[in-house]
């Protein structure tokens, strides 16, 4: 017996075993790419390095060709806050991120659904509409909206220009994207799943609510993290919308503004920028995983 | 079901129309339009064709230019990162982080790194003896500027690649190495052709969001213009400043609209967008069944 199974052994092995040039190859080319990668990743994260050190230098350091901060000035943050609203800026931008994304669920969910999983008359030319929405540069509605928003505000004796509200209430009407993006998940949830459910006598409804929603944690989780970081990151339409009423600039015009209010500061600046940025950064990894995925899904299924 | 369908007439169908009638009048919005027919029109490509055709070459060059570069980069790093057999996890993040910076900041970020006299990448340009460029402050430079600043934000496509050529099956390589096909042709002959219908889609949103460029061009050309009037004693309100170099399509339109309030031109001008985008994407897709392979089920 066992002198039957030795030599398929060394016969393996010796299959196995890669010749030393080879094998000094593979190592080289190994290192190769690792050092490819390392000086690549090396660029990308300069940028918040600098940034970072010009945050805590002095305004005539950062004038100056010096690039590491001496001394450290983490003063710089609390001057930040007093130089501008920064608070204000964040609470509009917290306001505007949430009543949008409630609305996002609230209005996407279901229209994703009736996409995805109900048959009816004209599915899928709305579901073409969808795609239309979703191609549309913005600029191209925004002269009609702005009016509309204009006249509707002299209308209610309440102006909605210099308000959030154009930018909240779409959101409640459905967001392309998002409807885009559920769908895709909502169609790889088996039928059969929904199918014994309505035996059992659940409404559309209740399926959605029970049987779809649970399924779909990680699709709703990751719309409405995109949902959230929409809103913190958009610039064009809240520019449009509030950039005649300071008092209601979200972060990110406000912080386009910053550099206008205080001249040369390149260290506020900078340090109001880490700042804009951080936000995101914790919030990516907290939930890596769920924009990742997200991120994966928009792509892969397209 | 039903407030979408509200929602898409209110904020989408009747938007699109109303542009076009907008289109044919004057409307400074304080007195009701007035009918002037093609006159917008006749204005965008007779007296005002300078700044017009400026603006389209701009926004061109950025999707001509940055595009390409942006969807190279990304399948470059995503290939990269297969590669290697240390930290893929780590490299990962690295290369994602940058996509989450908001517009505004990443780009505050770049005037400042690329500010032409003290910033920290003309100082180290210095330190190996190279003169470095105006940046910002450079009519030739300004683009190839925000195309660095677009490359720095790949992050998102960059994953989107990741998770298409990790998705490449296996068998396929290995029977093209048993048929003697070298590193190189494997990508030209199996990796390329399996994610074709992922590049497509990332040359596609590329497109879309080189029309609609604004975020970028906006803050930089008025940092960059407020740092030269601090400087020089320039003047500042240069529309894309420097020399007109970032005077991108829709940043002429947010102007037209916004800043001077000549609502029904640039309704004109939206119309031309629509147009213009709508054809473009048609091409692409058009085109693209000539490249694009779907391999397996057909959706």
């Amino acid at each position: 017996m066992t002198s039957a199974t030795v030599p398929v052994k060394t016969a393996e092995i010796v299959r196995r075993k890669v010749p030393a040039e080879v094998r000094r190859r593979r190592f080289l080319i190994a290192v190769a790419d690792h050092s490819i990668l390392i000086a690549l990743g090396g660029a990308f994260l300069a940028p918040f390095l600098f940034i970072v050190l010009t945050a805590l230098m002095t305004n005539q350091q950062a004038l100056s060709a010096h690039l590491w901060p001496s001394p450290f000035r983490w003063h710089n943050f609390v001057d930040v806050f007093t130089q501008a609203p920064l608070w204000r800026w964040t609470l509009n931008t917290m306001i505007y991120a949430t009543l949008a994304t409630l609305g996002v669920l609230f209005s996407s969910i279901p229209v994703a659904y009736a996409l995805s999983k109900l048959r009816w008359r004209g599915r899928d030319g709305v579901f073409l509409l969808v795609l239309v929405a979703l191609m549309l540069p913005p600029q191209v509605s925004v002269v009609p909206l702005y009016v509309m928003w204009a006249k509707l505000g002299h209308h209610i004796h309440f102006e909605l220009i210099g308000t959030l509200w154009p930018l909240i209430i779409p959101a409640w009407l459905g967001d392309a994207f998002s409807i885009f993006l559920l769908r895709q998940f909502f169609l790889t949830i088996p039928e059969e799943y929904l199918d014994a459910a309505r035996v059992d006598g659940c409404g559309e409804f209740r399926i959605l609510l029970t049987v779809v929603l649970r399924l779909a944690k990680p699709a709703i989780a990751a719309i409405a993290l995109f949902s959230v970081l929409y809103t913190f990151t958009d610039f064009f339409l809240p520019l449009l919308y509030t950039s005649n009423n300071p008092h209601n600039w979200p972060v990110s015009v406000g912080l386009s503004q910053f550099r206008n209010l205080h001249q040369v500061q390149w260290n506020l600046t900078m340090a109001a920028t880490l700042l804009v940025m951080m936000p995101v950064i914790i919030l990516f990894f907290l939930a890596q995983r769920a924009f990742v995925e997200g991120v994966t899904l928009t792509g892969v299924k397209g | 079901m039903s407030p979408w369908i509200v929602g898409f007439a209110v904020f989408i169908a009747y938007p699109l129309f109303f542009s076009v009638y907008l289109s044919f009048t004057h409307y400074d919005l304080l007195n009701p339009p007035r009918w002037i027919g093609l006159a917008n029109y006749k204005y965008m490509f007779g007296d005002d064709r300078t700044q017009i055709f400026q603006s389209i070459r701009n926004t061109l060059f950025i999707i001509a230019v940055g595009v390409p570069l942006q969807v190279l980069f990304s399948f470059g790093i995503a290939v990269m990162l297969t590669r290697a057999k240390m930290g893929i996890g780590f490299f990962r993040t690295v290369f994602y982080l940058p996509a989450l910076a908001p517009p505004v900041a990443a780009t505050l970020g770049f005037v400042y790194l690329l500010n032409p006299a003290t910033g920290p990448v003309n100082t180290a340009l210095k330190a190996i003896g190279i003169q470095g460029p105006l940046w910002f402050n450079d009519p030739s430079w300004a683009k190839p500027s925000l195309v660095v600043l677009s490359i720095w934000g790949v992050g998102n496509t960059m994953i989107i690649f990741l998770a298409a050529v990790l998705d490449v099956p296996k068998q396929l390589y290995e029977s093209a190495e048993l048929d003697g096909a070298g590193p190189f042709q494997r990508l030209r002959m199996v990796t390329l052709p399996t994610i074709s219908p992922v590049i497509l889609f990332s040359v596609v949103i590329g497109v879309i969001a080189g029309l609609q460029y604004f975020t970028q061009a906006y803050v930089a050309a008025g940092v960059a213009a407020g740092q030269a009037s601090q400087a020089g004693g320039t003047s500042t309100l240069e529309l894309g400043y420097p020399g007109g170099s970032t005077l991108f399509y829709p940043i002429l339109l947010y102007y037209h609209g916004f800043t001077f309030f000549q609502m029904g031109y640039a309704s004109a001008m939206a119309v031309l967008l629509l147009a213009v985008s709508f054809a473009l994407t048609l091409v692409i897709i058009r085109n693209s069944r000539r490249w694009v392979h779907y391999g397996g089920a057909v959706r």
